[in-house]
């Protein structure tokens, strides 16, 4: 007797021979995080990959919703608990372009460096948790041994090591501290004293002297290491036509050919901060950079990973501007901002270039303090959409590979 | 484009019964198109060589109602629920927001979800968005492929962004408040 299908969506109850559910998740740990991959697998050859989310959802926009805009960035730094300075700055733009609040030129100067920096912390743990998909175990170790400077950094600026919120409506809460004493981490791996104390800013010029150097070894660690090639070169390919059309944004979209980012081609309160800054825009296929294995394709798992690691680069010189114009920058760190400032029965959305894609954040007021609607379009849910097609016929070996080179943070697409 | 060009040239083509609306004084302009129409409107700003917004940037759906009595006097929309597009054009490099407006229920009746045309064949991202705002709004999405849950588990009921929902009092044994 054959059983029949009441609802033949629900891919549970639909099993047919010689196929096999297999639950990838949601305590995998090659998953980032809390997803569930259900695939339809026929031996080693997965037919279907079917993300199941949601095990993270907080309510984020609910709770915005009865919470004014200085209130809601503790939530934002919850989303991408990977980079949260760029998401507090996010949210805190979307809030600037509602109220039309003009921002000193200090505070921008401080927030093109804290991003920045935020950025090459979130392309670290990105380059060591792909590492660690793909059975490698020290490329992490290494990262997590750099990324922890950096949090060091972080927490002499403003207390916390994960969650800031430390860009605000108007600025940043704090400025630079004047001295600090170095990062153990930092004193240890230069051979300088762990007592030593020395300004923020030449601190932080300390650490990407060294981190520079260190990016050469990560190459030989990872890009040039032919078993990470065979891994990665070759799968998980996506057109740009495909990238574009299922909202693909940031790394992900630049692996595939398409040379944007918001930081130079976004909407002008977003750009003006990094008027002034020289830095490339790195996207495959990489014209200028020599040693590109040949088995590389455009648009593949290697092109993804290899874009991040060029930004850590640009990001060094990025923040490396940031400190030499930190002196001279003109007015304070923030301008006040009230509370309860009410906002106009207006709307906004503004997306900014995280360190994982474009962040988008969509604010309607109603003439109260808190906003009608605050929503938060996530970046990783939007590249997340495209394990389903680009894990059509491949192998469950590739799976980790290719969901590892979208760099996804569940805290962001659950919200 | 500008926006009161692109605006001229979905009126041109679809006139002004499905092109209902603009407002360029907004601090993002957008265009107000009928509900029923936004399938082909969505397939025709895709396809023009001069608009090409081949990339959805945003979707998502909006609950305009006031449920306290005091702010209600003061509450400067109508009660009703609008679907947001958020587009960008790669090639054009211009932005343009859509806005499509209806009724929160139905025929005014409580509990029968609005409806509009799906665009996930158009943008492949709108497949994700759009299950997204039916799991969290409650609009149906004609011709959508796969129109369940996305966030919420699959037994939840009712619409959690909606301004008047209730909280559950308990979920499979959960106490919940």
């Amino acid at each position: 007797m054959s059983t029949v299908i009441e609802d033949p969506r629900i891919v549970e109850f639909d099993v047919r021979t010689d196929e096999m559910l297999v639950n990838m998740g949601p305590q995998h740990p090659s998953t980032h995080g809390v997803l569930r991959l259900l695939l339809r697998t026929d031996g080693e050859v997965v037919h279907e990959t079917t993300p199941h989310l949601g095990y993270l959802h907080r309510c984020a926009e609910k709770i915005g919703e009865n919470l004014t805009g200085p209130q809601w960035i503790p939530y934002t730094d919850r989303m991408d608990y990977l980079a949260g300075m760029n998401m507090n700055l996010g949210l805190a733009l979307t809030y600037e372009k509602l109220l039309k609040i003009e921002v000193p030129q200090r505070a921008m100067n401080l927030r093109v460096l804290i991003a920045e920096l935020g950025r090459i912390a979130s392309h670290l743990v990105g380059m060591g948790a792909y590492g660690l998909d793909l059975g490698t175990f020290s490329p992490f170790l290494y990262a997590f041994r750099e990324r922890e400077i950096i949090l060091d950094l972080f927490e002499e600026l403003c207390g916390a090591r994960l969650t800031y919120s430390y860009i605000t409506i108007g600025g940043a809460t704090h400025d630079l501290p004047v001295q600090i004493t170095i990062p153990p981490g930092l004193a240890s791996l230069t051979g300088k004293s762990p007592n030593l104390k020395m300004s923020w800013t030449d601190t932080c010029l300390m650490f990407l002297e060294w981190l520079e150097k260190r990016i050469f070894e990560y190459h030989t660690l990872l890009t040039r290491n032919s078993i990470f090639i065979k891994r990665t070169a070759g799968s998980g390919v996506m057109s740009a036509d495909m990238a574009i059309s299922y909202g693909c944004t940031g790394p992900v979209l630049r692996g595939s050919g398409v040379d944007y980012d918001l930081r130079r081609d976004g909407e002008h309160i977003y750009t003006r901060m990094y008027e002034g800054y020289k830095f490339e825009v790195p996207f495959a296929p990489f014209a200028g950079v020599k040693n590109i294995p040949s088995e590389v394709i455009l648009g593949d798992n290697w092109c993804r990973f290899f874009v991040r690691m060029l930004e850590v680069t640009q990001s060094i010189s990025l923040v490396r501007q940031a400190i030499a114009k930190y002196p001279t920058a003109e007015g304070t760190f923030r301008v006040p901002f009230k509370m309860s400032t009410k906002l106009p029965a207006d709307e906004c959305y503004l997306e900014t270039e995280c360190p994982k894609g474009q962040m988008g954040f969509y604010i309607v007021g109603d003439g109260q303090a808190e906003p009608l609607r605050a929503r938060a379009k996530s970046s990783c849910f939007c590249n997340l959409s495209v394990t389903g097609p680009l894990c059509e016929g491949i192998l469950i070996a590739d799976i980790p590979a290719i969901v590892g080179s979208l760099d996804i943070v569940m805290g962001e697409i659950d919200r | 484009m500008t926006i009161q060009e692109i605006h001229q040239r979905l009126v041109d083509r679809f006139g002004a019964d499905k092109i209902t609306g603009i407002n360029d004084k907004a601090i993002d302009p957008w265009i107000e198109v009928a509900p029923a129409a936004i399938a082909e409107i969505g397939a025709f700003l895709k396809s023009d060589p001069d608009l090409a917004f081949d990339s959805l940037n945003n979707l998502t759906a909006v609950d305009y109602l006031e449920t306290d009595a005091k702010l209600a006097a003061k509450f400067p929309y109508q009660p009703h629920i609008e679907i947001v597009y958020h587009l960008f054009s790669f090639t054009r490099k211009h932005r343009t927001v859509i806005k499509a407006k209806f009724p929160r229920w139905m025929n005014d009746q409580v509990g029968q979800l609005p409806e509009l045309p799906t665009v996930s064949h158009i943008w492949a991202i709108a497949d994700w968005h759009e299950r997204e705002a039916y799991d969290m709004m409650g609009v149906q999405f004609l011709g959508h492929p796969n129109l369940v849950r996305i966030l919420c588990p699959d037994d939840w009921e009712g619409y959690p962004l909606r301004k008047d929902y209730q909280f559950p009092e308990e979920y499979h044994g959960v106490r919940g408040q």
